[in-house]
C-alpha cells in the first residue's frame, strides 16, 4: 500500500510545495474574513450588547438606595402612576460619561443601556460599555425641549437595532438617580444624514414651541448602511420619583438589577 | 503549513486533535477580543448620527 506512493511524495518539486502553502494561506485568509464578517455583523451585537447591558445594570445598582428596596418590593404588584411633581433637570457631565439609563421594553425584556454625554463615534457609540450618546447641541434631560440621542442600528452592540419595531404608544424610560422619566413613542421619520433639524428644540421647527418635552432617537437607515437616518420621536408622558417606585412596565427589570 | 503543525504536535491522533481544538479556541478568543474590535474600530467605524 505504501511503497508505490511514498517515493513520489518525496519527489515533490519546490513549485508544488510553494503552491501548497500558498493555497493554505489563501484558504486561511478566506476563513478569517468569513469569521470577521460573522463576528462584526451578527455575533458581536450579542457580545458587545451584553456588555453594554451589564455596565448599565451596574450603574442602576449604584443608584438603588439600600433602604428603598423593601418599599419597592411592597409596591411591586401595585400599578405605579406618574407623579405631579416637576421632573428634575439633569445637567450633563463631561463628554464620554454616562449620566442616565435608557429602558425600552420593545427592545427586549432585559434591555437597558447607559446614556453618555456626546455622540463621539470612537469613545461613545462604538464603546463596549456605553453605546448610546446625547447630542451635545440638544436640550438637557428633564428640561423642556428635545433630548436627542444617537446609537448604532447594526454592529458595535446595536443599541437601537430594533428602532424600526417601535409601535405608537410604546414607552421609553430614562432613569436618573432621582427617578424615571417616561416618554411615549409617537412616530418614525426617515431623513438624510444632513437633516440636523431633527435635533431642534421642537424637532423640525425653527421657532420655539414652549411646553413640550421630546425625546429623539437617531440611528442608521437602511440597516447595515449609512445612506439615511431613521428618527424616532417620543413625547413626555410622566415623571416617576424614586420614592414611589419604578414604572410598572419596567419594575421587574429594575428589581433584578438592584 | 498545516502538515508541519500536525507533525510538530506530540502524541497520537486523539491528543493532536485535542491540542488543535485548544489552539483554535485561543485563536478565536484573541481575534474576537482584540483583533476584530481593532479592525472594526479602525476600518469600519461608520456614522449613525445626523450632522
Amino acid at each position: 500500500m505504501s511503497s508505490p506512493t511514498r517515493p513520489s511524495i518525496r519527489k515533490r518539486t519546490k513549485l508544488m510545495r510553494v503552491t501548497g502553502v500558498t493555497g493554505e494561506v489563501l484558504i486561511t485568509a478566506g476563513a478569517l474574513m468569513g469569521l470577521f464578517l460573522s463576528w462584526h455583523l451578527v455575533l458581536n451585537d450579542t457580545i458587545q450588547g451584553d456588555r453594554q447591558n451589564q455596565s448599565a445594570s451596574a450603574l442602576a445598582q449604584q443608584w438603588q438606595a439600600p433602604e428603598s428596596s423593601s418599599a419597592e418590593q411592597n409596591q411591586a404588584a401595585a400599578i405605579v402612576n406618574p407623579s405631579n411633581e416637576e421632573p428634575p433637570v439633569t445637567v450633563s457631565p463631561a463628554e464620554g460619561e454616562a449620566f442616565a439609563l435608557l429602558y425600552v421594553p420593545r427592545f427586549g425584556p432585559e434591555y437597558v443601556r447607559t446614556i453618555a454625554e456626546g455622540v463621539d463615534v470612537e469613545s461613545v457609540l462604538n464603546s463596549r460599555r456605553l453605546g448610546v450618546g446625547r447630542y451635545l447641541e440638544s436640550d438637557q434631560l428633564g428640561d423642556y425641549g428635545n433630548f436627542a440621542l444617537a446609537a448604532h442600528r447594526t454592529t458595535f452592540g446595536a443599541p437601537f437595532g430594533d428602532i424600526g419595531e417601535l409601535r405608537v404608544g410604546d414607552q421609553i424610560y430614562v432613569e436618573v438617580p432621582e427617578g424615571w422619566h417616561a416618554y411615549e413613542f409617537r412616530n418614525l421619520e426617515y431623513v438624510w444624514e444632513t437633516d440636523v433639524q431633527v435635533l431642534n428644540s421642537f424637532p423640525k421647527l425653527q421657532e420655539e414651541v414652549p411646553g413640550y418635552r421630546v425625546i429623539t432617537l437617531t440611528s442608521c437607515h437602511p440597516k447595515f448602511t449609512v445612506s439615511e437616518r431613521v428618527i424616532a420621536y417620543g413625547l413626555y408622558s410622566g415623571w416617576y420619583p424614586r420614592d414611589g417606585g419604578p414604572p410598572t412596565e419596567i419594575a421587574d427589570l429594575v428589581k433584578e438589577n438592584s | 503549513m498545516y502538515a508541519a503543525l500536525w507533525r510538530l504536535l506530540p502524541g497520537g491522533v486523539f491528543l493532536k486533535l485535542i491540542q488543535l481544538t485548544i489552539i483554535l479556541v485561543i485563536v478565536v478568543f484573541v481575534l474576537f477580543e482584540w483583533v476584530f474590535p481593532w479592525i472594526a474600530q479602525t476600518l469600519l467605524s461608520e456614522q449613525s448620527t445626523v450632522e
